[in-house]
Parts: structure tokens; sequence; C-alpha cells
């Protein structure tokens, strides 16, 4: 039935407005939707933290030690007087940063190099296959604790953090991205353009690209949530940047001062709902858009 | 004189619309009213609209129309394996004694295959690729006739082989070591494995060159031959259709405009479109000569009023636009829907 | 006199595997030559393995032969550049058989006409690429507001492929390769697109090599015929005159097996003989499925001038003068 004539003669009903489409599309696609409204959630506590709460309440002796929740600490405060609110905040704002710029990169050497190796082929293609093949089953884990453990305490920031995250991540899209425009090239729209004059790199923005969009925002997706939650664990061993107050670094502080066993319950609890909120929601995104980008997986409308 | 069905009965009034056997033996297949629709997001698509006809044992009738006629539709209504959004909402299917519309579900499975089978359009492509075709064929005859034992279904097997001239190693061989029209050929075994009383082949040879669709086609001819089964060939190559079905039914917007046999319709067909269909067809005698259809087949969500043919149509009357044409059977037997004709039932 | 297009003992062989290494040739020493002055309708014609879809890559310049060179206009496609390579791209197009698949899905069905207006600077303004843009698809019996803005997956198979003719229309080639254009479009719609195309050769000059494997649309339009099989020419000649009286088995075989649309012309009088696998290396790679082979088409056959136009490589006709592949062309009407 998909392929019902058009007649000539008669006005075009009005096509349901893309809103419109877009809306019954979550409403099929539920993963997405509930990762969708997670992470708008998410965010708005951020941005309107951001402007609420003093940054520097966020760092130690700000304010009243060991506070548990109440009206004027909604988050209570921790053994080192931090505003919890305010260090949540902070700290989803940091996690966010990192998440972003580690799947930002992590993305941009995946599209940059796996157009290129696929598109040219020959020895390029080779060159970067190999490596990203060799690459790939080094323990990614191991590889960070010691980048990580082996750095001055002073330069473990944000940045590095970010760095130390997408080192190992980069080989993945490449290789996925490599994938998709490899089928691609041989469609026969990319022929068709070679026909029409498209030079080789009219081919690959404006004809290839936008045909991958979906994979590229499922792989950025998929490289925010490695970083986010390599940044977590390395944090959480006590190798992030200490002074911070990221969500990985809160949970160990709270555990090296023995939280559970003194009764601040509230301590280490926030920041772990906050990263299964995190987590959860952008993994349920990454399954949602791999839903859209492979159109076999979607039901047709 | 068209012999009556046992359907006469019910049908009362509706008796005239009732179509001929050209054989006037019992029909083996008798399709009554059949309606589907299809309710899409962007309105209602009238699949099948009325149609009916008959076919008996051992005869061959050809199924054309453009796109979006609503021939492959048939053949899933047919088959009950229309999915949402489609639905079937009338009519009768009988093959033999039975009325596929009236089984249960999983009677209806049993019934498909081993009372009426279905090769789709493009069906070789669907051969599983990881399992051998043996293997296959055994699961199609196990999933019907759950007690036979293992070496009569082997037999089973091998026959069919046999009977589409394929060499029994077939059996043992995997889809991709076959070529187009051996694949084609298996998918045609795999279809009189239970010996049905009707086939409904979906453009079977469109994929194939010409001297394998002929080896496709002279498969099917024999194969029909030995069990004596109804053919229906779905397709749009009226050529395929001159060298082998018997009767030809034209479908267009989800109604059947004509059903005549196949000498009628290449040399007096009645129809408009019926008439500008042959006239298109291209023949060693007229080279050079190209007549098209001018004009577009319309939407089945926006149908013009009246007949669906007339704004294309060079002989549409003023009644046309308006008034919906019936089901009419001519005094030879033939079946026209046609206003031209309103006057020779 | 320039000619157009010369292909010059071209072959095409793939080979598989690193260890044993299987060779597989597409097509084998195949020359052609079209002739500036007069834009003719070819038509190659053959089954799937017959090295037409290998023939109509090469002419594009999308594959390199492997032996043999593709002059056009006098210089070797392999290895143009610049100017060169964008006149040529210009004068050498195609229109293909699956309407769907030349449509870049993301865009709308106008982009597949904007791209090239836009690049070989076929317009003065965007006004005047529109107005060409609805030209064209008018001359296919489209209307342009039915189809422009749309996205190829809201038009009918019948629609994109008359906008596919368009773009040919549009681009007013010297020499237009068909391959298969009719093969998946409605029989209604098939004449119509047929029409356009010889149009275009008849008054914008255009020369068509129609790729297919149906004899009944390749009859009506074309004017000499080239018949492949498994990458060698089995016979080639005046249209009329080939299928009418086909001289080599195999085309006998296949215009016996066309389904014409005409109940008094039965197909079926030549039996259909298996092929044997294996074992025709060498020689005519039509033995192991001849009705009347001998031991001499262990050796390939070369052309046998059958009649004035006419030619087939067959050791059936072994008395009448050869025609080295080279000279084919001569051959041909125009």
């Amino acid at each position: 039935m998909a392929n019902i004539a058009l007649s000539s003669d008669q006005t075009p009903t009005l096509q349901p407005g893309r809103v419109e489409l877009l809306l019954r599309y979550l409403r099929r696609n539920k993963g997405l939707a509930v990762g969708l409204v997670i992470l708008l959630a998410l965010t708005l506590f951020t941005v309107i933290g951001l402007l609420v709460v003093n940054p520097k309440s966020a760092y130690p002796l700000s304010a009243a030690l060991k506070q548990p929740p109440s009206l004027k600490f909604p988050f209570g405060t921790d053994f080192f007087g931090r505003n919890l609110l305010a260090a949540m905040v902070l700290g989803m704002w940091q996690t966010a940063a990192i998440g972003l710029l580690a799947g930002g990169i992590g993305t941009l050497i995946g599209v940059i190099l796996g157009f290129t190796s696929a598109y040219f082929g020959g020895w390029v293609d080779n060159t970067v296959r190999v490596v990203c093949q060799v690459l790939t089953p080094i323990p990614v884990l191991l590889i960070q604790v010691v980048v990580a453990g082996s750095l001055d305490k002073r330069d473990v920031t944000i940045l590095t953090m970010a760095l130390i995250v997408v080192m190992l991540a980069w080989m993945g899209p490449t290789l996925v991205i490599r994938a998709q425009v490899l089928t691609m090239k041989e469609r026969q729209f990319v022929s068709v353009a070679k026909l029409s004059g498209v030079s080789d790199f009219g081919i690959i923005f404006k004809e290839i690209l936008p045909n991958l969009l979906p994979f590229i925002a499922a792989a950025f997706v998929g490289q925010v949530f490695a970083a986010v939650f390599a940044s977590f664990y390395l944090a959480v061993l006590g190798l992030g940047p200490l002074r911070e107050p990221l969500l990985g670094n809160i949970i160990w502080a709270a555990q090296s001062q023995g939280a559970f066993f003194n009764g601040w319950w509230w301590w280490p609890i926030e920041p772990s709902v906050a990263m299964i909120l995190i987590l959860g929601s952008l993994a349920l995104i990454n399954m949602g858009l791999d839903e859209l980008a492979n159109p076999r997986v979607r039901r047709t409308e | 004189m068209p012999t009556t069905t046992s359907s006469d009965a019910q049908s009362g009034s509706r008796n005239a619309s009732l179509p001929f056997t050209a054989t006037g033996g019992r029909p083996v297949l008798s399709v009554e009213h059949l309606e589907a629709t299809y309710y899409t997001d962007l309105g209602r698509a009238k699949a099948l609209d009325d149609v009916s006809f008959t076919l008996s044992a051992g005869e061959k009738l050809g199924m054309v129309g453009e796109s979006g006629s609503g021939k492959s539709t048939l053949a899933l209504a047919m088959m009950r394996m229309i999915k949402a959004p489609g639905r079937i909402e009338g009519g009768r299917v009988v093959v033999g004694d039975t009325d596929l519309m009236s089984l249960s579900e999983e009677d209806m499975r049993k019934a498909r295959l081993s009372k009426i089978a279905y090769i789709p359009q493009g069906a070789m492509n669907s051969l599983n690729p990881v399992t051998r075709i043996g293997a296959q064929m055994v699961d199609a005859v196990k999933s019907h006739i759950p007690g036979e034992p293992r070496s009569s279904i082997i037999e089973r097997c091998m026959h069919a082989l046999r009977s589409v001239d394929l060499d029994e190693g077939v059996f043992r061989m995997y889809a991709h070591e076959l070529s187009g029209g051996m694949k084609q050929r298996v998918c045609i075994a795999i279809g009189i494995l239970l010996r049905p009383e009707v086939i409904i082949a979906d453009e079977p040879t469109s994929a194939l060159d010409v001297v394998t669709q002929r080896q496709v086609m002279e498969t099917i001819d024999r194969v029909q031959d030995e069990i004596n089964a109804a053919v229906i060939l779905i397709g749009h190559d009226m050529g395929l259709m001159a060298q082998f079905v018997d009767k030809v039914a034209v479908m267009y917007a989800g109604r059947l405009v004509e059903v005549s046999t196949v000498r009628e319709m290449f040399t007096e067909p009645k129809h408009p479109y019926a008439k500008a269909l042959i006239g298109s067809l291209p023949n060693l005698d007229n080279k050079g000569v190209f007549q098209g259809i001018p004009g577009l087949a319309p939407s089945l969500l926006r149908l013009p009023s009246g007949c669906a043919f007339h704004p294309r149509c060079p002989a549409a009357m003023d009644i046309c636009s308006t008034t919906r044409p019936e089901v009419r059977k001519l005094a030879s037997g033939r079946i026209v829907t046609c206003h031209l004709y309103n006057e020779e039932a | 006199m320039a000619n157009l297009l010369e292909l010059q003992n071209i072959s095409k062989v793939y080979t598989r595997g690193l260890i044993s290494a299987k060779a597989t040739v597409a097509l084998q020493d195949f020359s052609l030559t079209l002739r500036e002055e007069e834009p003719t309708i070819m038509t190659v014609a053959g089954e799937s393995g017959s090295g037409k879809t290998t023939l109509a890559m090469l002419l594009l310049g999308f594959i390199t032969p492997t032996t043999g060179q593709i002059i056009y206009r006098g210089q070797n496609i392999v290895g143009l550049e610049g100017k060169d390579r964008m006149a040529y791209r210009r004068e050498v197009q195609a229109v293909f058989q699956d309407p769907f698949a030349v449509f870049n899905p993301f865009y709308t069905v106008d982009h597949l006409l904007s791209v090239p207006i836009k690049r070989f600077k076929l317009a003065k303004s965007r006004a005047d690429a529109r107005n060409r843009m609805e030209e064209a698809l008018t001359a296919v019996g489209l209307r342009p507001e039915d189809v422009l803005g749309r996205f190829p997956h809201q038009l009918s198979g019948g629609q994109r492929q008359r906008i596919n003719v368009a773009r040919a229309l549009l681009l007013k080639p010297r020499l237009l390769i068909a391959d298969e254009p009719v093969s998946m479009v409605d029989a209604s719609l098939r004449a119509s697109i047929l029409e356009t195309l010889r149009n275009l050769q008849r008054d914008h000059g255009v020369s068509i090599i129609y790729i297919t494997h149906d004899l009944t649309t390749a009859y009506h339009i074309a004017k000499s015929i080239i018949v492949l099989y498994r990458g060698s020419v089995m016979e080639a000649g005046d249209v009329d005159k080939v299928i009418k009286s086909p001289q080599h088995p195999y085309t006998k075989l296949l215009v016996d097996s066309i389904p014409w649309p005409n109940l008094d012309q039965r197909w079926g009088e030549q039996p259909i003989k298996v092929r044997e696998s294996g074992g025709d290396e060498g020689g005519c790679p039509f033995r192991s499925r001849c009705p009347v082979a001998m031991d001499i088409c262990s050796t390939r056959p070369p052309l046998f001038q059958t009649s004035p136009s006419q030619a087939a490589s067959c050791y059936l006709y072994a008395e009448k003068p050869q025609i080295v592949a080279e000279r084919l062309s001569e051959l041909l009407p125009v």
C-alpha cells in the first residue's frame, strides 16, 4: 500500500504538521520520549539551579556541617560544609560539560575519520581501520585509571577529565560511521550526484552527511553516555578533580567519611539518584535514536 | 449457460453479478463481493470494492492492473493476510466447500498452503539464507501435518522438487547457491507441497530474464496440470498473460472492471481502460508506434466521483462522473463494470 | 568525422580471493564506435551476467577497464581532470532502472534537477532554473505543482521515473545511457517514457544506448542491437533483422522466449537446455547451453557477417566473411 499513486488533478489534503508527526512518533517510541522528558527535567534543574544558587556554597566550609535536608538546606550539607543543593547543581553542570566536551570531540573525530577513510578508501582506510581495531580491545578502565592516577593532582581538571575519557572512546563512532558511509557510498543517488558534477567533498557533505545525521546523533549520545559514566567512576575512585563538586567526587568523599555508618544518608544518596537519572535518560535516548536511525527497526507509518 | 454455484442460494438478489466459469465445471474458487479498506493517517482507502469472480480446477486467471489498483491486496485478502491498518470488511472466499472468511485463526493457518497457496512477489529473496532448502520445505509440511513421518515428508519434498524440474540435490543446498530462476522454482515447489486447490502467484517472474521467465512459467503450467489446481497469476505484463492464462481480470482503483477470456480480451476488450491497455502494447507489426494512457491512476484516498476511470476515459459520458457503474454480466458471460454496457446486461 | 565515443578492445575482469584467485570476465574484448553527427539509439541486450551493466558503468566512468581504453572526443576518460572531466560529465548522462534509488531521501525531488543545473551552470538565475525544471517536467507529462517540493516517498514509482527522464531532458547530453529505464514501471507508462527517449534522439540529437533484457521494448525504440552473453557479443546488427530473423542460437532462444502480447505468436519452440557449470573456459560462452554446439566451438568464434547489417559470432556461419571486433560498429545502422 505504500505505492499509492497520487492523482494529478486533485489538490492535496493538508499534511499533518511536523510537530504533530513528531508527537505521534514519540508516542510510538516511548523509550525516546521518557528519556527526553527526564533529560529535560534534569536540564531545567541545572539551569534554574545555576541561576538561583550561590556557586560558592558548593565548596567546603560554606555552610553548617552535616545537616540533614531541611528547609534551609533542601539537600542537606556534608561533612565538609558544602551546601549539597549547590553542589548537585554545580556537579550536574560539570558532568554535563565533561559529557558534552568529550562526546563532542569523540563524535567529531569519528565523523572526520569515518568519512575520509570510507569515502577515499585505499591506504587511508586501511590505516584507520587497523588502528581502530587494534585499540578497541584495550581495557579502557585500566588505562583511564592509570593515566588519571599518574597525573599530578593539580592537573586534573574538567578538561583533562574529558580528554582522558575521549582518549580511548573515539574508535567506536569512527567504525560505525565508516560502516555507514561505505554502504551509503554505493547508493545510486551518490552515482547520480557524481553524474551531476558534484565534487567528492560535495558528495560527502551534501549528499551523504545529511542522511547520516540520525546515526551521528546516536553516536554522539553514546559518546556522552560513555563520557559521563567514565567521569563518574573515575571520580568515585577518587581520581577526579577533588575540589570540584562532581557527583562522583561527592560519593567518593561520602564513602571515605563513612557516611552511611554515620547516618548521613542524604550525602551519598542524592548524587547516586542523580547519576542514575542522567545515565538512564541518556541510555533511553540512545536506544530511541537507534530505532530512529535504523529504518528497518522502525515500524513504518 | 453459466452453472449455478452452491452460494447462489445465499446471494439471492445479487445473482446477476456472479461471474461465469469458463469450463462449465464446478468452481473450485469463488470470491464473492470481497471488500477491504485501509484506514491510514491520511484517510480511508478502499482497496477492494465488491470484487467477485470464480475459477475452476485447472483454470488460469490473470489479474492485471497498475500499482495501487488492488491486485496484490486481493491476494492478501484471500489469504487473510491483511494487517492493520487494513481490514477485510465483507465478502466470502470459498475454496472447495469452505468459506475462508469464516474460519478461525488456527483453521485459516492450516488452510494456507494446504488449500490455498500464495507465492508472494520477491519470494525468492525471502528464502531463509541460513537454513538449507530441504529444512525449509520440511518445516512447511510439518507445520501443517504434524503427525506425518519424516520419510514421507522427505518423499513429498523430493516429489515437489522433481515437479519443478530441479535436481533432488537442491534439497541439501542453501539459497545463495541457487540462481534466481532456481530459487523461484523452489518457492513454487514449496507452494505445491500440500497439493493446494488454488495457487496465487504474485509477479513470480518480475526479476528474471526472459528465458528463465519462460522456464518458470512452463514449470507452473506443468505443476498445475499435475495437481489440477486453479492458478491466479498477478502481474502487469500483458504479454505474459497472453502466453499463459485462460481468463484475464483487469483491476482499476480497487474494482474489477472487466473479466474476459484471454482471446476476447486481446481481440475485443470491452472496458475503455482494458482497451487502452491493449492498445498500448508493443508488437511486431507496429514498430515505433507508442500509445500510452494519458493521466495517472487516482489515489485510493481521493477517488473521482462516479466511475474512477472517467477522468482518463476517452468514452466518458455525463453519467460517468455522477454515478458508480455496477458490475454487469453480459450475455456472453463476460463481466464489465462500465456505463457503456448498461443495456447489454 | 569525429568520433563521439570509442571503446577499444575493452575487457573487464574481476578477481576474487587471495589464495585461489577466481577470475570473472564481465566483458571481453568489446569494441564500439559512436559517431558525433549521427545520433542513434542502440540497444545492448542480455540477461543478468551478460556484462551490460558493466558496460554502463564503464561508459559512465564509474569503473575502469582492465584492458583497453575508452576514448571520449579524442581523450581517454581515465585521467580526465578538471574542466575536461566536467565537460565529460555534462555530456554523458544516464537514466537508471530503479525510480526510487536515484533520489536522495533527505531532499525533495527538486534536488535531482536543481543540482545539475547548478553544477553545470545551465541557468542564469533562480527563476530561469525553475523555468527549465518546470519545462522538463511538463514535457514528460507531469504537473510541476504536483511534484516539486515533494519528497520521493510521497510520489508513485511512475512519477519518479518520469522525473528521472525529465532530468535527462533538462541536461540534453550528447550520450544518454538508459539502463532498463522502464522495467520497474507499469506497462501503461512505458510507452510514454520510451516515446520521450525517442524524441530526445530525434529532435535533440542525443545518442542513446538502451540497455535492457526486454527485447520487445528494444525492438520498438532502437535502430541497432548488440546481444551480449556472459561478456561477449553473440550477435549484432539492425534491430529489425536480428529480432525477426535471429542468426545466433542464443538470440534464437531469446527471441523465442519473448512473451509477445499476441495469442498467435506462441513462445517456447526452442527447448531450454540447462547450463552445465564449468567447462567453458575459452571457446564460445554459450557452448554449454547451445543445442547445436560442435567441437570447434571450444575455440572462441569470431564475428561473421551474415548479411549487410547483421553479424553473429557462431561457427554455423563460418563460411561467411569475418569481421574484426573493432569494425563491428560500421555494420550497425544509424
